[in-house]
Order: structure tokens, then C-alpha cells, then sequence
């Protein structure tokens, strides 16, 4: 597991862009506290994924709008996958597992 | 030992309803009988064999092997002569005794042919040449004995006459249509219908047409000379076909011992009359009077039936299967009134008919009452008969009671729709009857070919929203979000709906989200604004937990921008509510870049902003700097982390081009300049967009002030567009759009100074941020609401709102503020941080 910073750098409810080992991820802070990791580029058309809105469950591509389950990185519209990626807070750091 | 199912008849009734027992798991060893050679087949089809639109392979909906894999003995050409009710047995024409547990009598009916002299050859069946019309081996006899000859007189004008007729032309060479009544399809038109039907059939199809025409002989010694009629008119054919209707087949039900009487009778459970164990479906049917003779009741039928054979619950008689077959096994078991009704579940009520074909190629659709029967029943009436329409449509209190379409079926699935659930009718009948202001003439979609694509957006195929409803998904939202088919511009929805209602065979479930404000909350914008309201709820995470349980991200931006409006300054404001384009007051672009478009009012400007436009733009190396449809510069390809720098330096305020929000005014030149102008647009449309600028709403408002009506600012084609008059006088036209959807907005008022005009705008931008669903644009919301509602309220003041609107509209425009300013310090950690670091992603190409 790598460090890549504070759990507070991620705003509640939304997304933000980490480089680690030159991958691309999004990690999201959901509003119940946990943490979800996606690779972060939407397979669709490279949408930024980290920008699109989020709840418990799925992120939304800002781009085209098609939405992918954030646990498992699963299409809920129909599209290829992302990768998810391991992701817990410790001590208010966030650890990525690559 | 599992229950033994009997089916007599093998029909389009037979088959379906043992396909709805099969599909509910249902626990029966099935033994079919089937009168004709063949598996089931579609019977409607026939008419196509016949005009050799189809060959006989392509109507059969079960062949053979479908019988083997599901486990169903079929016994075809056996016609059960008998039912022994207490022995629980059926008697063959084969000679065959099968025992069952459960019965299903589907013997459909048979052709009828009125008593005329010289249709029968004594003892020898038909006279040679006479035909009915009703079996594959009738339409192979037909086919074959119609080539070699060449005058055909069809008897009968209604539906399956027409078919007939129009099917014989294609193998001989003259047809005439003989009908009693004076009109054809007199069971479903009036006689104006009726006769618009016969004209087109006359004159596009060539076939004679003769009402009132009782025939009264078929002539010919050997073989068909013709038919006489009742006036003593000699027509001269050398073939006859009878299609003057069709007579349920309740023989094997009348000499068991059933209650029979136009047909079987039966109970609301499809039962025979107090029989426990023995049910009817179909066209030898009689249910409440009622005897159907068209498919949908049937499907009906069906499904009721097959729930009710398959409910747990409902077991045989206490009498053993061995027994079964001896002669005195307790009759007083099965029969009685003491069927218990706790033991059933479903029911059937009865069919609304309402029916959409296209009869000997022409459109036909009707329902219900043909004409009106009441004094205050009301009646819209249209009649073009150069080009063969006619259209009616009859209310009754407010509800749909009949309708008829010849010629032009466009509104034939919105009609039923209305007369099946009972829904509300718009104010302006004339639009049950056309398409006002919508998308051009609907092409059916039956017609269209499986590749056409639909969604010109998402390309989505017609095939493929088949496809999604054949897997199962059977609302219009569903297959909406399953396929994303009308989740672009949004143009192609009503075309998408009538795919899928299609592909449904005509109907969709409801999809109660449908009118929800937004999909997380199951409220409309009504409700949901009282219950915002009584709850205080000032946050979009304070919604969902009080009213819609799981937050839900598609519905954030939403709830955002009804929470803004209706709280103002109170809002509290969430980001993670927002959209990426209101979290950093720029559009996101396919690069993940963003556009700056700053304000530029009226689409005014002046060297000295033009020049510090150009210094930024060159100063960050902005790929490309476009000239907007709106009158204002774009700025495009900004990476997210350099805006809050582009926008220190431009430091000119936000031109909102990115939010579901106030946007700009569009303006000509107006009378300072413009030889033609009447009006100085150019300062009214300045004023408007300095006042309401930012105001947000569930969708864009784009607005214009153009100075005469040569309307050069486009202003007949906005949300909301203003147009100088001569005489110092201004008019407002709302709901305007030029986009996807091209509408000419709707004349709000002609007022008389800017002043007006200005009051004006604010109350009906008021009114719309009030009543509008989310993203629906003026141009869907103006023609849902209706112009002169919107009038009444927002010029007339009727419903006394307007000092409510106004104020509120005072409130946010007092309220706003540059979202541009907000650059100094991120609003949240991050908030400009880029989102993509590393990869290089597909890149707008940027022109030299």
C-alpha cells in the first residue's frame, strides 16, 4: 500500500486525480467517510473520471454520463469496465494499493 | 403423478395460453389437439400470405419441435368431438378417450357464410370456385384456384374482406367487394370513415366497391358465373369468397353439457360456467356478454388463465387419478357453484378494444364509440378526402370514449394510450388529432429497418431498443438508460417510446419515475417543493435523507438547482452537489479541458476588452478562440488548473456558459444604427442580461431583443425573444427553440416600453424555474403547461401569483454573484487541481 496524502485533500462527496507509479486514479471520498479507488480515465471516450458525481455506489462520467460501480469498477451502463484498486484511510492517510 | 392439462384447439389461443403456463413454471403433463395438420400459426398473417407479403413459413409461431422440447403432446387433425365432464375425459375423431385434470377449450371460431343459394353443392360441400377464408389450407385452396381464373367477387366489406380482396389482386386480375351494410367495417367506422376507407380503396387499389349489396345467389351450373343481389344486379366472376364474419366453434361445448350461449360462457377466472377444472379462452369465449375477435383480449385472456391453472392452491377434486375414467367417480365434486373464489387469484374484466392495422394497405386504427352517443359527448371531426383521411375523436366528461383513424394512423398509439388508461386529455383537442408544433409526421416504426439508427446521439439502432425490451426491459426509462438511446440532445425520445411500446407489442409498463422531478426522489417537482418546503430541508444531503433514502448522483445537479432557487442566499451550499462545469464556472470539454466565455452583454464589446481578451488568449497559448452563436468570444482548451489565473487576468465577470442558467440576449443593432430598426434592442437586450444574469433554472434560457421583425437577433426561435414593433410597442415570444428541437415560440403579450418587458421576463422566467421540470427546456415546457395558461398568469395576473413570481425573482437576481471572483482561495481542497496528470488524451485537434 502506498501513501499518496491526506484524506482531507478529497473534498466530501467528490473526486480527486492521484498519480502513483505512473497510473492514473481516482480516488473518491464518499459522503459516509469510506474511500473508493478507480482507474481514472472513463473507457468510454477518456473522461476525467474523478470529476463526475458520486453517491454510495457509482460515479458519473461528466463527459457522456455513463456510470460505473465504484466498489467493483463494474459498468452500469453497458460500457467496459475500470479497474478498482484497494484504498483505505489510515489515521487520516489515504493508502492505494497498485 | 402431475396434473394432466388438456388443451382442445391448437389455435393462436391454444398455443399462448400453454406458453403463459409454461413460462410460470406450471407443473402439467400438456396434451394439445389441434383440428388443422399443422403447428400454430398466425392466423392475422394470412392476409399476407395471401398477397404474397409473406410465404408460409415465416407465420408459424410454434412449429413442430417447439411442442417436442417443451415436453407437450401435440395430436394434430383430431377434432374432440366430446367432453365427459364427470369422467374428466375427451373424445377424438381418431377414436382416442384421453383423460385430463384440467381442461382448456381454445376452439376459436369458424367462417360464416350466410345462407345463399348456390354457395353449397348438395352433399359435396362448397360450389367449386366458392371460398371461405379463414385456415392456411383455405388460403392455399384460394391462392391456387384464383390464378387460373380471373374475376373474383369478395362477400363481405369488413376487415377480413378487405384483407381478401386486397390479397386476391395480386393473382387475378379484377376484384369486387360486395358488402351488406352501407359502409364498410361498419362494426368499427361511421359511414364518413367508412366512406373515406372505400374511396382510397377504389381509386388507389382498384377494386370495386358495392354497398348495400345483399347477395342473394352464386351463379354457375359446374363452376362460379357470377353473383346476384338482392336488386337483381348480376356481377360476373369466376370466384367467390365469403367474409362476412365469423361464428365462435362452442359445438363440442354445447353437446357436453357447458353453459353456451354466442360463446362458452365463462367466469372472470376464464372458467366455464360453474366448472371448477374446465376453461375457455379466446374467440370462442363469451365473457360479460362480450365475445372478442381480435388478438390483445386474447393475450389478456391468457395470462389470466394461465395464473389461475398454475395457482397452487387450485387443485383437482378429491378424486384419485386412478380413478379417473371409471364411470362414477364423484360427479358432485367437480361441478357446483361452490367454486371457491380463494382459491384464484387473477381476474379478468373485460377489454377496452382498440385496434391499429393497416387494412388492404390502408391505416386504420379505432376505439371505442365510432360516433357520439350522447348530447354533450364531444365530437372533433377532420376529413381530408383528396387524400383519403379522416380522423375522429369523441369525449366524454373530460375522458377519451372513441376515436377513428383512416389514412394516417400518426396519433394512433397516443390514442389508444388515452382511451385504454382513461389519461387527461390536453385543452386543445385539436391536439389529440395532430402533431401541433412537434417533430414532423411520425413514420411507423414497424416500417423501419432493424439497422436505422434512432439515437443520433449515442447511436443507438432500432435493433439494438428491440433488443433491450426482447431481454426483458419493459419501460421507456429503462431502455433509455440500458442503451442511453434519447440521453443526448434528447430529440429522438418520442421516436425511442413508440420503438419500445412497439417492441412491446403496443404497450409499455408504466414507469412511475417517469414523473419524478429527479430519479432518486419519487416525487414531481410539486410535491417535492412542499415537502422541501414543510421539511426546511436547505441542503441536497438534507433531501435525501428525509425524503429519498440512498443519495443518488444522478439526481444531485437537479436538486441543486431547485434548492438554490427556492432558498437563495439560505442554500446551503454542498459541491459535491454540483456538476464539474458549477464547481469551476467552465464547460468541460472532451479533452477534459474547459471553455472561458466571458460576459459580453448584449453582445456588445469594445476595442479595449477585445484587446485584453486577445493579451490573455495569447498570453496562455489558448488553442483556440471561437465566435459563439450567443455573440461572445470562447475561449477554448483551458486546462482546469490555469483558470482561476485566465480568469485574474481577463477579470471581466462570467458569461455563464456552462450552467442550466440564464445565458445571454442576443441582439441586433436596433435604431442606433440599423436603417430598419424600430427599437433599440441592442439597449433592452443589455439591460435584460445585466439583471438576470446567472439566474439558474431546471434548464438553459437563451434570450434575444431583436429591433424589427426582420428579426435578425433570431428572437422567434429563444426561450424567451423580444421583438420591436412599429409604433414604440414590443412583443414577448416564449418557448422558442433552434437547437435539436426547432420550435417558433409561442406570443406571450405585446407590452409597450422596456420597462414592461423587463417586469415581464423576470415573471415568466419566475414562473418557469417554478413549474419546470428538470431540463426540460421552454420548448417542452411552454406547450405542456399551455400558452394561455402561462398568459393568464404571468400578464393577466389570474391566479394572483405575479407579485410572488416577481418578488422572487427580485430575491435571486439580488442574490447573485460572480462565481469568477471566486479564485483568490479554492472553494474546496482542490478545487482546480487537473483531474488528468499523466496521459496524454484524445486532444481537440486545434486548428493553425
Amino acid at each position: 500500500m502506498k501513501p499518496i496524502g491526506s484524506v482531507h485533500d478529497i473534498p466530501l462527496g467528490e473526486g480527486r486525480t492521484f498519480a502513483i507509479d505512473g497510473r492514473m486514479i481516482a480516488v473518491f471520498r464518499l459522503r459516509d467517510g469510506s474511500v473508493r479507488a478507480l482507474s481514472a480515465v472513463c473507457p468510454h471516450k477518456g473522461g476525467p473520471l474523478a470529476d463526475g458525481q458520486i453517491d454510495l455506489k457509482q460515479v458519473v462520467c461528466p463527459l457522456h454520463l455513463y456510470a460505473w460501480d465504484l466498489s467493483t469498477g463494474c459498468s452500469l451502463s453497458g460500457q467496459e469496465p475500470v479497474t478498482s484498486f484497494p484504498v483505505r484511510i489510515d489515521d487520516d492517510q489515504l493508502f492505494v494499493e497498485v | 403423478m402431475r396434473q394432466r392439462l388438456v388443451v382442445i384447439g391448437n389455435g393462436m389461443a391454444g398455443a399462448r395460453t400453454v406458453e403463459e403456463i409454461l413460462a410460470r413454471n406450471g407443473d402439467f403433463d400438456i396434451t394439445m389437439f389441434g383440428d388443422e395438420p399443422y403447428g400454430n400459426y398466425n392466423r392475422i398473417m394470412l392476409s399476407n400470405v395471401l398477397a404474397g407479403i409473406e410465404d408460409e413459413s415465416g407465420i408459424f409461431l410454434n412449429d413442430l419441435s417447439w411442442y417436442a422440447e417443451n415436453g407437450v403432446t401435440l395430436h394434430t387433425g383430431v377434432r374432440i368431438n366430446r367432453i365427459d365432464r364427470y369422467a374428466r375425459m375427451v373424445y377424438g375423431s381418431d377414436g382416442s378417450a384421453t383423460g385430463y385434470d384440467k381442461l382448456v377449450i381454445a376452439t376459436g371460431s369458424s367462417a360464416f357464410v350466410p345462407p345463399i343459394k348456390g354457395a353449397h353443392v348438395p352433399g359435396r360441400g362448397y360450389h367449386q370456385g366458392v371460398f371461405v377464408f379463414r385456415t392456411l389450407d383455405d388460403t392455399r385452396a384460394m391462392i391456387r384456384y384464383a390464378r387460373e381464373h380471373s374475376r373474383a367477387v369478395v362477400i363481405g366489406g369488413g376487415l377480413l374482406g378487405l384483407e381478401a380482396a386486397r390479397g386476391l389482386q395480386n393473382h387475378l386480375g379484377h376484384v369486387t367487394l360486395v358488402h351488406a351494410a352501407g359502409h364498410l367495417m361498419n362494426t368499427q367506422l361511421n359511414a364518413a370513415a367508412g366512406r373515406t376507407l372505400q374511396t382510397t380503396i377504389e381509386q388507389k387499389l382498384g377494386i370495386d366497391v358495392v354497398v348495400n349489396g345483399m347477395t342473394t345467389e352464386i351463379l354457375g351450373k359446374h363452376a362460379v358465373a357470377g353473383v346476384k343481389l338482392a336488386d337483381g344486379t348480376v356481377i360476373d366472376c369466376d370466384v367467390v369468397v365469403v367474409a362476412a364474419g365469423i361464428r365462435p366453434n362452442t359445438e363440442v361445448a354445447a353437446v357436453s353439457g357447458l353453459v353456451v350461449e354466442r360463446g362458452i360462457v365463462v367466469d372472470d377466472y376464464m372458467r366455464a360456467q360453474d366448472e371448477e377444472d374446465i376453461y375457455v379462452v379466446g374467440e370462442c369465449a363469451q365473457h360479460r356478454g362480450q365475445v372478442y375477435g381480435l388478438v390483445a383480449p386474447l393475450w389478456e385472456q391468457a395470462k389470466v388463465l394461465a395464473t389461475n391453472v398454475c395457482a397452487p392452491n387450485v387443485s383437482a377434486p378429491n378424486v384419485s387419478p386412478t380413478n379417473v375414467g371409471g364411470p362414477n367417480v364423484g360427479g358432485t365434486n367437480v361441478s357446483g357453484p361452490n367454486v371457491s373464489e380463494t382459491n384464484v387469484g387473477a381476474t379478468y374484466h373485460g377489454s377496452q378494444v382498440a385496434t391499429k392495422l393497416k387494412v388492404a394497405g390502408v391505416d386504420v386504427a379505432s376505439m371505442g364509440l365510432s360516433a357520439p352517443e350522447r348530447d354533450d359527448d364531444e365530437l372533433l371531426e377532420f376529413a381530408e378526402p383528396k387524400r383519403g383521411i379522416y380522423k375522429n375523436v369523441i369525449v366524454r366528461d373530460g375522458r377519451l370514449v372513441g376515436a377513428t383513424l383512416v389514412g394516417d394512423n400518426g396519433k394512433a398509439l397516443a390514442l389508444i394510450k388515452a382511451f385504454e388508461k382513461g389519461l387527461p386529455l390536453p385543452d386543445n383537442r385539436a391536439e389529440l388529432l395532430f402533431d401541433l408544433g412537434g417533430p414532423a409526421t411520425e413514420e411507423s416504426v414497424a416500417d423501419m429497418p432493424d439497422d436505422e439508427q434512432v439515437c443520433n446521439c449515442n447511436g443507438v439502432s432500432k435493433g439494438d431498443l428491440k433488443a433491450c425490451v426482447d431481454g426483458g426491459c419493459k419501460t421507456v426509462s429503462g431502455c433509455m438508460d440500458a442503451t442511453r438511446a434519447g440521453k443526448g440532445c434528447g430529440t429522438c425520445k418520442p421516436l425511442v417510446q413508440r420503438i419500445v411500446e412497439w417492441a412491446n407489442g403496443g404497450s409499455v409498463e408504466e414507469d412511475p419515475a417517469a414523473s419524478y422531478y429527479v430519479p432518486g426522489v419519487p416525487m414531481p417537482k410539486s410535491e417535492l417543493m412542499a415537502a422541501i418546503r414543510q421539511h426546511e430541508l436547505k441542503s441536497v444531503s438534507s433531501v435525501f435523507a428525509t425524503l429519498g433514502g440512498d443519495e443518488d448522483a444522478k439526481s444531485k445537479m437537479g436538486l441543486a438547482s431547485l434548492l438554490k432557487m427556492m432558498w437563495g442566499a439560505d442554500y446551503i451550499d454542498e459541491r459535491d452537489a454540483r456538476f464539474i462545469n458549477d464547481r469551476v464556472h467552465a464547460n468541460i470539454q472532451r479533452d477534459g479541458t474547459f471553455s472561458v466565455v466571458p460576459q459580453m452583454k448584449g453582445g456588445v464589446t469594445t476595442p479595449a476588452d477585445l484587446k485584453r481578451i486577445a493579451e490573455v488568449a495569447e498570453r496562455h497559448g489558448v488553442p483556440m478562440v471561437k465566435l459563439t452563436g450567443g455573440q461572445r468570444i470562447d475561449l477554448l482548451g483551458i486546462p482546469k488548473e490555469k483558470l482561476p489565473q485566465v480568469w485574474a487576468d481577463l477579470d471581466m465577470p462570467s458569461g455563464y456558459a456552462y450552467a442550466k442558467s440564464f445565458r445571454t440576449v442576443k441582439t441586433c443593432v436596433g435604431s442606433d444604427f440599423c436603417r430598419f430598426g424600430v427599437g433599440d434592442s441592442t439597449a433592452l437586450g443589455i439591460a435584460l442580461e445585466e439583471r438576470y444574469q446567472g439566474i439558474e433554472g431546471p434548464g438553459k434560457m437563451k434570450l434575444a431583443v431583436t429591433g424589427c421583425p426582420r428579426n435578425c437577433a433570431e428572437a422567434y426561435v429563444k426561450d424567451l425573444g423580444v421583438v420591436a414593433i412599429d409604433g414604440g410597442k414590443w412583443e414577448l415570444y416564449v418557448g422558442g427553440a433552434a437547437g435539436a428541437h426547432v420550435r417558433k415560440g409561442d406570443l406571450l403579450a405585446t407590452v409597450s416600453s422596456p420597462e414592461e418587458v423587463i417586469v415581464l421576463t423576470g415573471r415568466f422566467l419566475q414562473y418557469y424555474r417554478e413549474s419546470g421540470n428538470w431540463l426540460e427546456r421552454t420548448y417542452a415546457w411552454v406547450p405542456r403547461v399551455g400558452i394561455e395558461h402561462i398568459r393568464a398568469v404571468v400578464v393577466d395576473d389570474a391566479e394572483g401569483k405575479a407579485a410572488a413570481l416577481d418578488a422572487a425573482m427580485d430575491a435571486a437576481v439580488g442574490a447573485y454573484k460572480d462565481p469568477w471572483k471566486e479564485r483568490a482561495e479554492p472553494a474546496t481542497p482542490g478545487q482546480f487541481r487537473t483531474s488528468l496528470p499523466l496521459t496524454v488524451l484524445p486532444q481537440v485537434p486545434v486548428r493553425a
